[in-house]
């Protein structure tokens, strides 16, 4: 082992990376054709199994991505046309309608699947439901600091200190959460433990009598013999967190959709629109396998035919709406301007 | 010459303080066991908990398989092979940048306001957070240079990452080597190239090669700027695989967009030239220019030559414009998981990933250790 070895080694990576470097350049635009997914970490699950499912399907002539940076982080490429499909666990927001619109994007706008969110707690608490008043006068940014104890939010809870765990604020499910609960959407009490990781807010509430904490419905359905899922109290009684009364719409008002938007521009591509086409499908089925709950039949119907005419635009007008059911969504007005807020 | 008058002292009696002084010489020994222990422990609950977690899932299928939904079927080829060539090229463009910058500024920088100036950058460059790296790559790389989300991008951003470290580690094995060498070879006429080529990097060998060590090991398990320049979750091919040598290319029906029709319900289309019609369950029918066919719910019509876009322009090189997704991604997605079995690939996978870390760091122990045993001074 001399100098003159590593000096051919080095001649070597040198001329090597010359190639390289020259024919990746040529060929940024000469890729086989990849439809490019991101955005939510929610939706993720589903369209990795969708995307898994065609790829088999198709034998792995269409290459199919899925990133997950996030439903805002998604938009944000969506809307620079750096990708076909974003993923959204919110509807697309009045700032993000402008963006698109500026760079000219228009989109096709696809609820997918359902999503409940669960407030759970510890099996030990003896607390079994709750009113979206009670689950309000806990998570307000009012409550800070001040309510800390079962028996503050209701004379006949236990006597116990709470431990609270909840959505960090980037996600779409945060986001949910806030305006359902507190009427405002990103306004919440802030002295919780805030992840990213569903997983961090099931061993906190696990191990903690005082643990109270919100997520996904399939985050609960994996660990019910851990956790306690509340039945939510929303003026008619309460109802348990399931995936039948998340398809019946009564689970109300922590039940969401969650969306694909598709660049109505890439939709003409074959490969695109084959893609949507099997997306919309399949979705039920993967929905039930990777802890969603699917739409029912009847809403596929309709969003396979909005994709196949490509009818761009979306039917919140910037605006979350809380509590929805399919068919008050399926009979709204798509739009590619905000709807003012009035 | 007189012998001085000192009292002789006896040796063996015991100065005032000795045991004392056993003792912290003990003491010093017992800590630096305990602190050895402290690294060498949580290594090994570290990596026993992999084992106890994920040992079971370590099989070939695992190691074969693409990642999927369904955790027992799930595998992380598409990570691996990402890992290695982003780490590939990595090495590829911080080895030579790193190494002849060290050089630049130890052998040749005059000392002057600007040379330090740079010695500080590139010190606090070492401790930037990755994730700032990541920022200005997604800015750089990304949109300026247009190269896209791409194996290209992550080499160039990790090389990034740990030039600092590699020319560091250069100039202070550069610094090692006796000056007399350097002036040995410049008194019998050798250029400053010469002196450096034949006599001080020879012998700063093992240390360059240390540093680009520390450089690589940390470059493998970075996560944080990786997926900021659009690392993926699911990639289900790998990049190095040629493409499927077929396209999409619609010739029967297209609509006034030149969109391929999907017809909304069945539709007699008469086909314009030799294709495919692909039907709703995806299974192909050959047809023929001029043929009358009816096309089901959900059809297309593609011609039969090729989908991929780009098969004429297929390089050995064409991976680096690849999409990609790396080991630390791949965990990262699947320990946030709801199912409990996706934490245990998890952790198959960071076996995987520890065990690919100390190949590529034996590798480096063992060129140091040759290069070590050629120097004779």
């Amino acid at each position: 082992m001399n100098l003159n070895f590593l000096a051919k080694a080095a001649a070597v990576s040198a001329a090597v990376l010359a190639m390289t470097s020259g024919s990746a350049f040529a060929q940024a635009t000469a890729q086989p054709f990849t439809i490019q997914i991101d955005g939510s970490s929610t939706v993720f699950p589903l369209s990795e199994a969708v995307a898994e499912g065609f790829q088999r399907q198709t034998q792995g002539r269409v290459r199919v991505t899925v990133g997950e940076s996030g439903t805002g982080g998604g938009f944000r490429k969506f809307c620079r046309g750096e990708i076909h499909i974003s993923g959204a666990s919110r509807p697309i927001r009045t700032s993000e309608m402008a963006t698109c619109a500026a760079a000219g994007i228009q989109y096709v706008e696809i609820p997918v699947a359902f999503d409940g969110l669960t407030v759970v707690v510890n099996p030990s608490n003896p607390i079994r439901s709750m009113t979206v008043a009670e689950l309000r006068r806990i998570w307000e940014p009012a409550a800070q600091g001040r309510v800390t104890n079962y028996r503050q939010v209701n004379p006949s809870f236990p006597d116990m200190a709470m431990q609270l765990y909840g959505a960090g604020s980037a996600s779409g499910t945060f986001d949910y959460f806030t305006e359902a609960v507190n009427g405002t959407a990103r306004a919440s009490r802030t002295d919780y433990t805030p992840t990213e990781d569903d997983n961090v807010t099931v061993q906190g509430v696990a191990n903690n009598a005082g643990g109270l904490g919100y997520f996904g419905l399939a985050y609960y359905e994996e660990n019910r013999s851990r956790l306690c899922g509340l039945a939510i109290d929303n003026g008619n009684g309460p109802v348990e967190p399931s995936v039948a009364n998340v398809t019946n719409g009564t689970y109300a008002p922590l039940s969401r959709p969650i969306f694909i938007y598709v660049n109505a521009a890439a939709l003409r591509r074959p490969q695109v629109a084959q893609f949507v086409q099997h997306y919309v499908n399949n979705a039920g089925a993967s929905a039930a396998r990777v802890g969603y709950v699917p739409l029912p039949a009847a809403a596929y119907a309709t969003y396979l035919q909005r994709a196949q005419r490509r009818q761009v635009g979306t039917a919140f007008g910037g605006r979350q709406a809380i509590g929805i059911t399919i068919e008050q969504l399926i009979a709204r007005r798509l739009v590619m301007t905000p709807t003012s807020s009035d | 010459m007189t012998v001085s008058a000192e009292p002789a002292q006896d040796i063996t009696a015991h100065p005032k303080g000795l045991k004392f002084r056993r003792f912290k010489d003990a003491s010093f020994v017992l800590w630096g066991v305990i602190a050895t222990f402290v690294g060498l422990g949580s290594l090994a609950a570290l990596v026993g908990q992999l084992v106890h977690d994920g040992g079971h899932r370590l099989t070939l299928d695992f190691l074969m398989s693409f990642p999927s939904s369904d955790p027992a079927e799930a595998g992380i080829i598409s990570a691996w092979v990402g890992s290695i060539l982003v780490i590939l090229t990595t090495a590829f463009i911080a080895i030579p940048v790193g190494v002849l910058a060290g050089i630049y500024l130890e052998e040749y920088a005059p000392k002057n306001i600007v040379t330090s100036a740079i010695e500080i950058a590139v010190n606090n460059l070492a401790g930037v957070p990755s994730i700032i790296f990541g920022l200005l790559a997604v800015g750089l790389f990304v949109q300026a240079f247009a190269l896209g989300q791409t194996i290209l991008t992550a080499g160039l951003t990790l090389a990034l990452l740990i030039l600092p470290v590699v020319i560091v580690t250069t100039r202070e094995a550069v610094r090692s080597v006796p000056q007399e060498m350097r002036q040995a070879a410049l008194a019998v006429g050798a250029t400053r190239w010469q002196a450096t080529q034949h006599h001080v990097l020879p012998y700063a060998l093992p240390g360059v090669v240390t540093g680009v060590i520390i450089g690589i090991s940390r470059a493998i398990g970075e996560t944080a700027p990786l997926i900021l320049i659009g690392g993926l979750t699911f990639v289900a091919f790998l990049p190095i695989t040629r493409p499927g040598d077929s396209k999409f290319e619609v010739i029967g029906a297209v609509d006034e967009y030149g969109a391929p029709v999907t017809p909304e319900a069945s539709e007699s289309v008469r086909i314009a030239q030799d294709g495919v019609v692909v039907l709703p369950d995806y299974s192909e029918m050959p047809v023929r220019a001029g043929q009358v066919v009816d096309l089901p719910h959900g059809s297309t019509v593609q011609s039969v030559a090729d989908w991929g876009d780009a098969v004429a322009s297929w390089s050995p090189t064409s991976w680096l414009g690849s999409e990609f997704t790396v080991m630390p991604i791949q965990m990262f997605n699947w320990t946030s998981r709801p199912q409990a079995e996706f934490l245990e690939i998890a952790a198959a996978a960071g076996i995987v990933l520890l065990a690919i870390t100390l190949l590529l760091n034996g590798m480096a122990i063992w060129l140091r250790y040759r290069l070590r045993k050629s120097i004779k001074w």
